[in-house]
């Protein structure tokens, strides 16, 4: 709460510079307008018209407010123009791969903390993996799918899938690794079997590592998706809309689904925060 | 110990041997026209994945010093050798999926290509984005560091920020820049701006009361302080956001790309060849772009290894 006011001014001044950016870039057309009509141009005009305009090259913050709230609100859910149509499309791909994605990195995880052989072989890919441009295979994968006929929400999937899957690899590994040799040799002394060690110390102290990287792992799933709705030639979900908007010059339609999407992520980010924060109050970890 | 080597080396040669025959067989039961039956054919696939794992468990398990490089390496190994096998076996449609001696001859014949879409998209695009993304943010940090009513303010934005799909930023910057790489270099810039803002400012932070205090008693100036104090103590957090931001980079250009390119780059080429069905090509983008990412992680961190070798994490 304390933080509230400055983050509040800052918020502010960044409204503020966006509008001033948005009457600078776009004066340029009301100029040229203004020379073609062969009259002058006042500050209040100036204010006026750059502000309104259909295809501005730069939206002022209440348009880009309208354009969201218009998708949002003003029209049918099932409408093609809806926001919260192409928001669910690229919602549910993305949930479906985080799940496929984060099950599987936490099954590896659990692999490569029991199995030597694994370790030495897949960690070291593991953490390569990460400093490589996954994101380029997208388009590919689209395409490769829909060339099997493999069409629909699964291709977009796969792709949010094998993005979250690495950074929760990573996470929960650490997170397995992360009791000291005492408190291992304590459940010893206690004659704890292999599962009963997993169950009550390396998998609860994981806990804060796995929510860590599922924070990473979704929000990486949301951008995968989307690139994943680029190559298939702007048909649904908020990828497209992007796509389709900088086809046509509609500049208040990017962003929308611009911030659309980060609403998307902010939410999702949010409320793995909010069971991050019930798991650990549940486990008197945090305070 | 001797013993046991002894005793362990039956196996472990048995496997080799095993191995051999399977490669050799395979060569066999592959071919142009399949001679096998498909139940052969999985058997030998999954016979070369065993024996092979069987292997490198036993090499894991040998605690020698050069298992840390060789098990990884065998197991990559490995998974080429299956790719390949497997396409050429259940004679895979390159369209689908090329063996990787496809993929290599591709990159051999295409050099010049890969150079001048490597040049575009990572020299022009990436790097220009990223040393002008990361030095604002470094400059920004420092200003900011000034004033706590502003970190308070801009780091929550930040944080916030550097979680969002900020590659959606792309369509926006090619209207804004044009075609070329410009638009590429500014969201690269956009992208990795946060994570570096974020990791410096917590760097800078990251001195002791006991040490500043030492500065005071010095009479070192604020300038003086920041240079000979606070800027190295900052340096492990600066590069671990450096670290992250190689691969937004990355990833910035080539994305951008895909909404529009002049007819060189790496994003533009892969858009181009999936019309075209032109797979092979593609995967030698993707190889050139694996390369290229693991490189520049790589110069990062050994110029971190070099500036932070005080640091408790690089000794030893």
């Amino acid at each position: 709460m304390r933080n509230l006011l400055p983050v509040l001014t800052v918020v502010l001044v960044i409204i503020a510079v966006w509008y001033l950016a948005a009457v600078r870039l776009n004066s340029a057309w009301v100029y040229d307008q203004a020379a073609r009509e062969g009259r002058e141009v006042m500050l209040v005009d100036l204010l006026g018209e750059t502000l309104v305009q259909e295809r501005p090259v730069l939206p002022a913050p209440h348009q880009v407010a309208q354009g969201l709230y218009d998708g949002v609100f003003g029209q049918k859910v099932t409408s093609k123009r809806s926001l919260v149509y192409h928001g669910w499309v690229t919602l549910s791909a993305t949930l479906l791969g985080f799940v496929i994605g984060s099950a599987a990195g936490i099954l590896l995880a659990v692999g490569i903390v029991y199995n030597r052989a694994m370790d030495m072989s897949v960690m070291p890919w593991a953490i390569a993996s990460q400093t490589i441009p996954i994101l380029a295979i997208a388009p590919m994968i689209i395409v490769v799918l829909n060339s099997l006929g493999v069409t629909g929400i699964v291709p977009k999937a796969i792709i949010s899938a094998y993005l979250s899957f690495f950074p929760v690899v990573v996470g929960m590994v650490k997170g397995l690794r992360s009791p000291d040799a005492m408190q291992l040799d304590q459940l010893r002394t206690w004659n704890a079997n292999g599962v009963q060690s997993f169950g009550k110390l390396r998998l609860p102290s994981s806990m804060p590592y796995l929510f860590a990287s599922l924070k990473v792992g979704v929000a990486a799933s949301l951008v995968g998706t989307i690139v994943g709705e680029l190559p298939t030639g702007a048909v649904a979900g908020l990828g497209s809309r992007l796509l389709s908007g900088s086809y046509y010059g509609q500049t208040v339609q990017i962003w929308a689904a611009l911030f659309a999407a980060a609403i998307l992520a902010a939410g999702l980010v949010g409320l793995i925060g909010q069971a991050e924060r019930m798991v650990l109050q549940r486990m008197g970890l945090a305070r | 110990m001797s013993m046991g080597s002894k005793q362990s080396l039956v196996p472990v040669v048995a496997g080799l041997l095993l191995f051999g025959l399977l490669v050799v067989s395979g060569r066999w039961i592959g071919g142009e026209v399949p001679r096998m039956p498909g139940a052969l054919r999985m058997l030998n696939l999954c016979g070369l994945w065993l024996t092979a794992w069987f292997l490198n468990a036993r090499l894991a398990g040998s605690g020698s010093a050069a298992a840390r490089y060789l098990v990884p390496a065998v197991f990559g190994l490995t998974l080429l050798l299956l790719w390949e096998r497997a396409v050429g076996m259940f004679a895979i449609s390159p369209v689908i999926l090329p063996a990787p001696s496809v993929i290599f001859a591709q990159v051999m014949s295409s050099l010049p290509t890969l150079r001048a879409d490597f040049v575009q998209t990572f020299v022009k695009g990436a790097l220009s984005g990223y040393v002008i993304g990361s030095g604002a943010a470094i400059a920004t940090a420092i200003v900011i560091d000034r004033s706590p009513f502003l970190q308070r303010g801009l780091l929550p934005v930040g944080n916030f920020v550097a979680a969002l799909p900020i590659v959606g930023v792309a369509p926006i910057m090619v209207m804004w820049f044009g075609f070329d790489w410009q638009s590429k270099a500014a969201v690269v810039v956009v992208m990795v701006f946060f994570p570096v803002l974020v990791n410096m400012v917590a760097g800078l932070k990251a001195t002791e009361p006991m040490q500043r205090d030492l500065m005071a008693t010095y009479s070192a100036s604020y300038w003086q302080t920041l240079v000979k104090l606070r800027l190295p103590a900052a340096m492990p957090f600066l590069f671990n956001g450096l670290k992250i931001a190689t691969t937004l980079a990355l990833i910035g250009a080539i994305v951008a790309e895909f909404f529009g390119s002049p007819i060189v780059g790496m994003g533009f080429r892969i858009t181009a060849e999936i019309g075209r069905l032109g797979l092979p090509m593609i995967w030698a983008e993707i190889a050139v772009a694996a390369l290229a990412g693991s490189a520049f992680y790589g110069a990062v961190a050994l110029i971190e290894k070099r500036v932070t070798f005080w640091h408790p994490s690089q000794r030893s």
